[in-house]
């Protein structure tokens, strides 16, 4: 039955996540924009210690479960992610967690490398994870991916550059993490020879080379990881090592997109709703109350630009839940997820920016959060496949197109 | 517990709407739209789905089952996907029924509902909408004052459905100085109520609307909706505009399917124009915008099921869906280019009647 009532787990678990997102995360919130490179360590043990116990913010393997036992793990993910970005998207960036290499290895990994590369965020110290997949030529294009990996013995020996890394320096060089990093096996295979392979931290010829600097979220880190005659064990590699006919292996690897697209969605939708509220509130210390039952045509500019940023970013929140939802039940959600992620990246672009412009020379003052939501939130029109990419996915999903026929 | 899946009841409801949608209301779309009649045979067939009757109690000649607006905006959509006019048409007399479910009197129930159980169609309607540019449902200009035990109305109503042939018409109107909104049943041919001419819109065309005009219109006060403390008006015009939501998803759905069939077929430089970018790209925000408003239809439409005020949701559902559907309408016509503006294709009826739903209120009520 249609329903949009949360659970009252995931309830809970959102009140909780609010408060630590409003206690902790606002109130450093700018501190770490202005002092990027710089991490917030109390911030970050703490969310690690929480991590380990409940581990709110972690994604995917909801398609993993046993048909007919739908689990509500994914749907409450994504409610936690919109109140940690709420609080800000830069430190939640930056928690401490398997990030998106974890995502692929929960995806595409056996239960033994799940184990030996996953088990490590249970204890200890704070843990990174990272996905090594952009390259300075390519992006969006991963069949044209040129790092290279070929096998020497007991060994796979990686040679390439990564860029736009999130957590790279943190999971290759600052903790006992890994990256997943992506490579071609056989450049002549296309994206039939591109495997993913787990680079633990530490490992001889994995070297961070530079953090960048960004327009947002600063307060997480984008590396830059060159890999020089790299060597790593064979079962590194997550998924066949056999180069097949068909591109069922990359497509695999893809899956994780699945996952992580509606976590990125959630974030901005968190950032959008930051960057309502403050307009909200601003707009009441003025006695300006949206008037909803109001004939449209007889609305104010602001209550009607204000209206249209709600009512897109609740629509961007419903899909990212739909798509979410569509895990927990152990069903398919490739379209839903990059339609979930084509949404919630535009809606939080456009009502950021619209913010600003709302609220004149307090949306453009440093002496408020807005503009630093504003600047965090176009990211999210950007990574995990950019909004043209996604709406690539659903136009041959809703095209019934291969990417051979639409490209 | 969140979900994002009908009901088995609600979707044999919709499947059934759906087919009849398909096989019976489509294939008439254009021939109505051209000669603003719609058979009534159509129209008997579309009784016979049961749509009104249904929620009519058991006691009054109905099937007694509960309303449900998450219900109502599923099979509205499939109707409104086949053809608006119809689909108005055919769900007028809810625009009388719904409001008695809901806030009726027994007197009041007893009376009027029995009309609407019987075998054959039977029109009836409501006046909301007034013709002026700043029309404002929290403010009518349509006044019900009250003077020695009776009502008076008066003012002018616009695009009200089937008023030459409703047994009974609903009227939305203001009553004494203030804000307070009262409903007003009243009998067909009831003195001081005009029915006026048909009017002729840009769009709807199949669908008979006429302006009302009420001149010293007095009627006996036990007529006023939820007897003399009046009604929750607003919980009324919140079904209706999450109807108009779920009407306007439809006639989306129906400019993106055909556009995107047509894109699928017509060639250019030698593949499917739906393998360029320029229009796979279109047809892909086409595809999210609908899933997006659907979505906050049926939020809205929830929210009402569990009896909780939900002016927000309603307000900013309709919004966006009326918003979207012109979009995706107007992008209907643009990838069949020069086809889509000749009347061979339905594409620019669906962005005719799309326009409209910036300007409806009270034609349709899940």
């Amino acid at each position: 039955m249609i329903d949009f009532e949360l659970p009252p787990q995931v309830q809970q678990a959102r009140d909780m996540v609010h408060m630590v997102a409003e206690t902790m995360m606002r109130p450093i919130a700018r501190e770490y924009d202005e002092r990027e490179h710089e991490k917030p360590w109390d911030f970050l043990h703490t969310m690690w210690e929480a991590s380990k116990a409940t581990n709110p913010v972690s994604f995917g393997g909801g398609g993993k479960k046993e048909p007919g036992t739908p689990s509500v793990r994914n749907l409450q993910t994504v409610v936690s992610i919109e109140e940690l970005s709420w609080g800000d998207a830069g430190l939640y960036l930056s928690i401490p967690n398997p990030g998106l290499g974890g995502a692929a290895i929960a995806a595409a990994g056996t239960a033994e490398q799940r184990e030996r590369f996953l088990a490590r965020f249970r204890s200890g110290p704070p843990k990174w994870g990272a996905m090594a997949i952009t390259e300075p030529h390519c992006g969006s294009d991963t069949a044209a991916i040129a790092t290279t990996a070929v096998r020497d013995g007991d060994h796979w020996v990686l040679n390439g550059t990564k860029i736009f890394v999130t957590s790279g320096k943190m999971a290759a060089q600052e903790s006992d993490g890994f990256v997943v990093v992506w490579a071609t096996v056989d450049k002549s295979a296309g994206r039939a020879g591109i495997k993913a392979f787990v680079v633990e931290r530490g490992t001889p010829g994995m070297t961070v080379v530079k953090v960048e600097d960004k327009m947002g979220i600063r307060a997480s880190d984008t590396a830059m990881i060159v890999f020089e005659n790299c060597r790593i064990p064979l079962d590194n590699i997550l998924g066949n090592p056999e180069v097949q006919r068909s591109t069922e292996g990359f497509k695999g690897a893809m899956a994780t997109f699945d996952a992580t697209r509606p976590a990125v969605a959630a974030s901005a939708i968190g950032i959008g709703r930051a960057a309502l509220d403050f307009v909200r509130a601003e707009l009441e210390k003025q006695g300006v109350k949206i008037r909803y039952g109001v004939s449209r045509n007889k609305l104010t500019a602001i209550e009607r630009d204000f209206m249209d940023m709600e009512a897109t970013l609740q629509a961007a929140r419903l899909l990212t839940w739909r798509a979410a939802w569509l895990m927990d039940q152990g069903r398919h959600n490739n379209l839903e997820a990059s339609m979930a992620k084509a949404k919630a990246g535009l809606a939080v672009t456009q009502v950021t920016q619209k913010a600003v412009e709302l609220l004149g020379p307090l949306g453009y003052s440093r002496k408020y959060l807005l503009e630093k939501w504003m600047r965090d939130a176009k990211i999210n029109d950007i990574f995990e496949g950019t909004q043209q990419i996604n709406l690539l996915i659903v136009a041959r999903r809703i095209l019934g197109y291969s990417s051979k026929e639409l490209n | 517990m969140v979900s994002f899946e009908p009901s088995e009841e609600q979707q044999l409801v919709r499947d059934t709407v759906a087919a009849f949608a398909q096989e019976q209301v489509r294939p008439q779309a254009r021939a109505s739209d051209e000669s603003g009649e719609i058979p009534a045979s159509l129209v008997e067939q579309g009784w016979e789905l049961g749509l009104t009757q249904a929620l009519i109690p058991e006691a009054y000649g109905g099937a007694g089952e509960a309303h449900s607006a998450v219900t109502s905006a599923l099979f509205i959509e499939e109707l409104a996907w086949a053809d608006l006019s119809i689909a108005c048409h055919l769900l007028a007399p809810r625009l009388l029924v719904v409001p008695l479910i809901e806030a009726g009197t027994e007197e009041q129930k007893r009376r009027l509902l029995p009309r609407y159980t019987q075998a054959s169609f039977a029109a009836a309607t409501a006046a909301v909408v007034e013709p002026r540019w700043d029309f404002d449902l929290a403010s009518l200009s349509v006044t019900a004052t009250r003077r020695n035990g009776s009502y008076v109305l008066s003012g002018t109503k616009c695009f009200v459905p089937l008023a030459a042939e409703a047994e009974h018409v609903a009227v939305f109107a203001r009553v004494g100085n203030g804000d307070e909104v009262g409903v007003f049943l009243l009998e067909r041919g009831t003195a001081g109520m005009n029915i006026l001419e048909r009017e002729k819109n840009m769009g709807l065309k199949g669908l008979a609307t006429y302006e009302v005009a009420f001149e010293q219109c007095r009627i006996p006060t036990e007529q006023r909706l939820g007897g003399a403390a009046g009604c929750d008006v607003n919980r009324l015009l919140n079904l209706q505009r999450v109807a108009l939501a779920a009407a306007a998803v439809g006639v989306a759905r129906a400019a993106f399917e055909y556009a995107r069939d047509y894109a699928k077929e017509r060639k250019a430089f030698g593949v499917a124009i739906a393998q360029k970018q320029a229009i796979a790209f279109m047809l892909a925000e086409m595809a999210i915008e609908i899933d997006a408003a659907r979505l906050l239809t049926w939020e809205a439409a929830w929210k009402l099921d569990r009896g909780e005020d939900a002016t927000r949701e309603a307000v900013l559902a309709k919004q966006y869906a009326a918003n979207m559907a012109l979009m995706v309408a107007d992008r209907g016509v643009q990838i069949l280019g020069g086809h889509g503006y000749i009347r061979d294709h339905l594409v620019e009826l669906f962005l005719r009647n799309a326009r409209g739903f910036a300007t409806f209120e009270g034609l349709l009520t899940a």
